[in-house]
């Protein structure tokens, strides 16, 4: 049983090394953004997975429940906060990538710092 | 029981992110990422995060899916495999792995209850939302009051976000001759077939607008809030947009209008905030907004939960329209 | 009681449908097939998996929920898979062909 709770944070530590290795590795810069975002969701696991409470419910309190379990409420507007910057970074990058392909001509890395060195 | 669901649902995961690694082909690498993103939210269903779940399922399957194909659009959907140094990442990559391995050993039971998370803030929250603000969802009464600082941080980043967005797309791209990027189908083809998505889709825009204000105005009784709720309202006018074309969508919402919109929620936020301070409170107190304390609580969580969902709605509409309209060279 | 098992039995079989739709998705040759298969056993499967959970909603503001949900799901599978089919047809691929022949073409 521990085992399966154990997963989620292999798999958290999982993605988070394969979009990693996206961002390092991978020279095409719409590739790299992509691996970026499955890092960040990778953290947003994380936080979600330590705020469950085992037996608990989502954080919505009804009226007429005697004395119920929540999970944890904290870990969730952090995470909420998180997603939509994570948005807005990932659409100004974007915006900057389409400028770097029309002024180089190429969203590759190699080619833009072959360019560049020129 | 339940957890063999989240165990499944974690391995389908890990199996789409090596996949969008691995794919070379761009378009591939987006829609998986869509799936990705979609497989996350029901997995945060099942740990009891619903509005993280609905936030991430409607900006991460749904608005991050459409701008990065159009963003596709404008770059080239081609990777050139890289034949460098992989050795290198990928060994840095495997012990770094193995070390957080290591790490997790380390972690509090899954679902402990006496984990050190839920002892200090969390408890207090819980009992405190009742007697203070009396609204059922927690997340939206820590969001909005308890944390109002943190999300007057992130309507700014939003902001950010849009304005920088503006900006690099206001310069004019240098006129290039040569072919057109795009494949042109053959004359008698395919405008023909596009009935069926026009007529179903104007159907459907209503309600989904309506939809949009129901999770706006819902979020204090379940999940829902600003932030789904821009992404809703901007996806049903990014669907306008598809089908009957940019210049209409633009002549629908101009582009004044949503600058109008982005910095309009902001100052919204902002402005009940400083609301608080000329009544006599602090900033962002929202107390002292009405005779009952109760009371002002709740008109400052709907005025800021407004703010946030317009400023949302002009800045993803606003990047949409950035990428949508640049001309393909 | 005969309401679980009348429960069970759509959920199953909803879920046999979706898991036909995927071996098809796979294993059919060229794209217009596997939208096919893929899209006609998706939008049956869901039917059948909503029906399921409204039997155990019974009569409530959730089973409502649910046929609304249901309504759209009927609206929209079929037109998303309409929009696919046609987006290929203007990309160029023609349903005669199988991958090997496409892939033949774009070298």
């Amino acid at each position: 049983m521990e085992l399966l709770g154990l997963y989620h944070y292999w798999v958290f530590a999982v993605l988070l090394m394969i979009g990693f290795y996206a961002v390092i590795a991978k020279p095409n810069l719409i590739k790299k953004l992509i691996g970026l975002s499955i890092f960040q969701s990778a953290v947003f696991l994380l936080y979600i997975t330590m705020g469950k409470v085992d037996g608990g419910t989502a954080p919505i309190l009804q009226a007429g429940i005697e004395s119920p379990v929540f999970s944890n409420p904290l870990p969730q507007v952090l995470i909420l906060t998180a997603i939509v910057v994570g948005i807005s970074t990932t659409a100004l990058g974007l915006g900057i990538v389409i400028r770097i392909k029309e002024e180089y001509g190429s969203i590759d890395e190699h080619d833009i710092q072959e360019v560049d060195r020129r | 029981m339940i957890v063999l669901f989240g165990v499944f649902l974690l391995t389908l995961m890990v199996i789409t992110a090596l996949a969008i690694v691995r794919t070379q082909h761009l378009f591939v690498a987006v829609i998986l990422t869509g799936i990705f993103s979609l497989l996350m939210a029901a997995n945060f269903f099942l740990l009891d995060a619903a509005d993280v779940a609905l936030t991430e399922a409607a900006i991460g399957a749904g608005i991050s899916t459409v701008l990065f194909l159009g963003a596709l659009a404008l770059t080239g959907e081609h990777e050139r495999v890289s034949s460098s140094n992989r050795l290198l990442a990928l060994s840095v990559v495997a012990v770094t792995t193995l070390i957080v391995i290591y790490a997790t050993f380390d972690k509090p039971h899954f679902g402990d209850p006496l984990a050190p998370v839920h002892q200090h803030v969390a408890p207090w929250y819980l009992e405190r939302t009742p007697e203070v603000i009396d609204i059922p969802n927690v997340v939206t009464a820590v969001l909005a009051s308890f944390r109002g600082y943190d999300t007057l941080g992130e309507v700014f980043v939003v902001f950010t976000a849009g304005i920088g967005v503006l900006f690099l797309f206001g310069a004019r791209p240098r006129r290039k001759s040569g072919s057109p990027g795009i494949k042109v189908a053959e004359p008698g083809q395919g405008l023909r077939h596009y009935l069926i998505p026009r007529v179903v889709g104007r159907l459907l825009i209503p309600f989904i607008l309506l939809f949009g204000l129901y999770v706006q105005f819902h979020g204090d009784y379940g999940p829902g809030g600003g932030f789904q709720a821009g992404a809703i309202v901007a996806a049903a006018f990014i669907l306008y947009a598809l089908l009957e074309g940019e210049a209409q969508a633009l002549r629908v919402l101009p582009q004044r209008l949503l600058t109008g919109l982005i910095a309009g929620g902001a100052l919204l936020y902002g402005a009940v905030g400083v609301a608080g301070m000329l009544l006599g409170g602090n900033f962002l107190d929202y107390s002292v907004l009405a005779a009952d304390p109760i009371t002002g609580q709740h008109i400052g969580i709907l005025l800021i939960e407004a703010g946030v969902g317009i400023a949302v709605t002009g800045v993803l509409l606003s990047v949409f329209h950035a990428f949508a309209g640049r001309r393909r060279r | 009681m005969l309401l679980d098992i009348a429960s069970w039995a759509l959920l199953s079989i909803g879920g046999i449908f979706v898991f036909i739709g995927g071996v098809g998705a796979l294993r059919m040759p060229n794209l217009y097939t596997r939208i096919h298969a893929a899209s006609l056993t998706d939008t049956m499967g869901a039917v059948l998996i909503i029906v399921g959970i409204m039997l155990q909603a019974g009569v409530s503001l959730a089973a409502v929920k649910l046929a609304a949900i249901l309504l759209f799901l009927l609206l929209t599978s079929p037109t998303a898979s309409n929009a696919l089919a046609s987006a290929a047809l203007l990309a160029g691929l023609r349903p005669g062909d199988t991958v090997a022949t496409h892939e033949e073409q774009s070298e």
